[in-house]
């Protein structure tokens, strides 16, 4: 573990009153609910003083769409689609996460070429989702020209997904098992490009932002949260590593075979925004590498697990099978049977150990569903980061942090 | 990354010093998972927290389940804790009765419980003693009924074509 700095040695502000302030110069503040900054539906009310801000009330839940409430009510397959609501910046991640949550539960065997090939999803869309929270940073401290370029790439990445899945944005890709198809050798060619590409357009991003004086003037200390304080917090993912603490669930407790992979963890050391920026940039580069290590020694094999009480049938055995029809029908309705038992299983996702926890008691839709959402767990440290600073480091503070309402919300 | 203890170890450990509170211990897919007593829960996650050994410091959830059929254990709380020290997770559970289902708050240890709780409130209506703010969070403030519970249907309770009486269950 890295070192880090002591609670103590952080000169946070003590905010009071200042003598200059005459009764009646408190202002109240609404950021959000809606307000470009905010990046979604969050409202803050904020104390200030001048720039200054006091004190902040959060309210949430404005995207509320009760997801564990209604996966009580869904067959497993059919709770795929939920999950891509959660951090939309990064579905695929949390499809796969439910993926193999419930082949922990069930206790299927998934072939090597399956746990690849789900590497290279996932970190495609750890990369959309960095690429998308960092370049808005950089559109809240006013350099719009990173965002623009690089919505670019991000397009890249998603017609990838459109290739294996057919979808953009919420994907439901994959499926209990494995994959719809194998990849498509437009996939490959697709993904080649982009590998070949997109460094040297990422590089161009980076010399955009990282060293200039402007963009570090403004970052550097803006929201800052302590190791301690955010361990306190729950925080986990790069806002976590922003503050000194290598806590990475790709290999604390490797999943889909990332053991079988060399990357590095980047870490922080003042959790501020410029850190985390920097976190993000980072990891970028380290999914780049995994996904090209996982391209490289992608083993041969089915992108399918053989289990078809849980995997789709083609649809021409379907018509001509006696027991995969059979199968179709029970997998359809709902009607497989499935282990009783409960199982955590997390995931690193977009923003950090993405969990589910999933108790069964055997019928068609899971008895309880609990989803471990870093960003509603860590949002509630964001008063505390926040207070004593200006209103405009608030808002770099909220779109570092990567709040996404779906995520947030449930 | 393996784990530097084994379930048995911990449970063994946990056993010695908090014996009668400990009600039962289990290990579904290698979790280990103990049912403590609603009252020694506080105790037992601040005592994890600083036991030199355990060093079990992170909360990663905390969550309630309803299980109505369970005559004065109708409410469950479950807590999932995480050493990173040691890489080693582990699953606590405390059942309450439906008449007064109240917990020790865990704010005081974990700032991260704060809104957890809060959100287990407003959807069981689960009551944390100790609590700073146990207010509503993702619901509306008028809610006269916690959704998660069993009884709260999510659609129309007459629908019948997805009833598992039908499917043999």
């Amino acid at each position: 573990m890295s070192t880090f700095k002591e609670d103590s040695a952080y000169d946070m502000p003590r905010v009071g009153l200042s003598n200059e302030t005459i009764d009646g110069d408190i202002a109240t503040l609404n950021l959000g609910p809606t307000h470009p900054a905010t990046h979604g539906i969050f409202q803050n009310i904020l104390q200030v003083d001048g720039e200054k801000i006091l004190s902040s009330e959060q309210t949430v839940g404005y995207i509320h769409r009760a997801f564990e409430k209604l996966a009580e009510r869904r067959p497993y397959n059919q709770i795929t689609p939920i999950t891509d609501r959660l951090n939309y910046c990064s579905s695929p991640i949390n499809n796969m996460g439910w993926h193999m949550t419930v082949e922990k539960l069930i206790g299927a065997d998934i072939p090597k070429r399956v746990q690849y090939m789900r590497v290279i999803v996932m970190e495609l869309a750890r990369i959309a989702d960095h690429l998308i929270c960092n370049s808005v940073i950089g559109v809240d401290t006013g350099a719009l020209t990173g965002f623009t370029y690089l919505f670019q790439e991000r397009e890249k990445i998603y017609e990838l997904y459109e290739e294996i899945c057919g979808a953009r944005l919420t994907t439901n890709v994959g499926r209990i098992g494995g994959f719809e198809r194998d990849f498509s050798p437009e996939f490959h060619r697709k993904l080649n490009d982009f590998l070949r590409t997109f460094p040297k357009i990422f590089n161009e991003f980076n010399s955009l932002l990282s060293r200039n004086r402007i963009f570090m003037d403004r970052t550097r200390g803006a929201g800052p949260i302590s190791a301690e304080r955010a361990l306190n917090y729950g925080f986990v993912g790069p806002n976590l590593r922003a503050a000194g603490v290598d806590y990475d669930v790709r290999v604390m407790n490797p999943y889909s075979s990332y053991e079988d992979f060399d990357f590095a963890i980047p870490v922080g050391t003042d959790g501020d925004t410029y850190d985390r920026f920097m976190v993000r940039q980072e990891e970028i580069r380290q999914s780049l590498n995994i996904i090209e290590q996982a391209w490289k020694n992608m083993p041969e094999g089915s992108y399918k697990a053989d289990i078809p009480e849980f995997y789709l049938p083609p649809k021409e055995e379907v018509y001509n099978n006696m027991e995969a029809l059979i199968y179709h029908f029970k997998i359809v309705m709902g009607e497989t049977p499935i282990p009783a038992g409960e199982v955590y299983h997390s995931v690193e996702g977009g923003n950090g150990e993405l969990g589910f926890y999933l108790i069964s008691d055997g019928g068609r839709s899971p008895y309880r569903l609990q989803f471990r959402r870093p960003c509603f767990i860590y949002y509630q440290a964001y008063p505390e980061m926040i207070i004593g600073q200006t209103i405009s480091d608030a808002v770099l503070t909220m779109s570092s942090m990567n709040v996404i309402a779906g995520e947030l919300d449930a | 990354m393996e784990s530097k203890l084994t379930n048995e170890a911990v449970a063994e450990r946990i056993k010695a010093q908090f014996g009668a509170s400990v009600l039962a211990v289990e290990m579904p897919y290698d979790m280990l998972t103990m049912e403590i007593a609603a009252e020694s829960v506080h105790d037992v996650i601040a005592w994890m927290k600083t036991d030199s050994v355990l060093e079990i410091g992170f909360l990663t959830l905390l969550g309630g389940v309803h299980y109505p059929n369970d005559k004065n254990r109708e409410f469950a709380m479950v807590y999932h804790l995480h050493s990173w020290s040691n890489n080693f997770r582990i699953r606590l559970k405390a059942f309450l009765p439906a008449e007064n289902p109240t917990i020790a708050t865990l704010t005081d240890l974990y700032d991260g419980a704060n809104w957890m709780e809060r959100e287990t409130y407003d959807f069981f209506g689960i009551q944390f003693e100790g609590h700073p703010n146990l207010v509503r969070i993702l619901n509306e403030d008028s809610m006269d009924y916690f959704p998660m519970r069993k009884e709260f249907h999510l659609e129309d309770a007459t629908r019948e074509d997805k009833d598992d009486r039908y499917f043999g269950r």
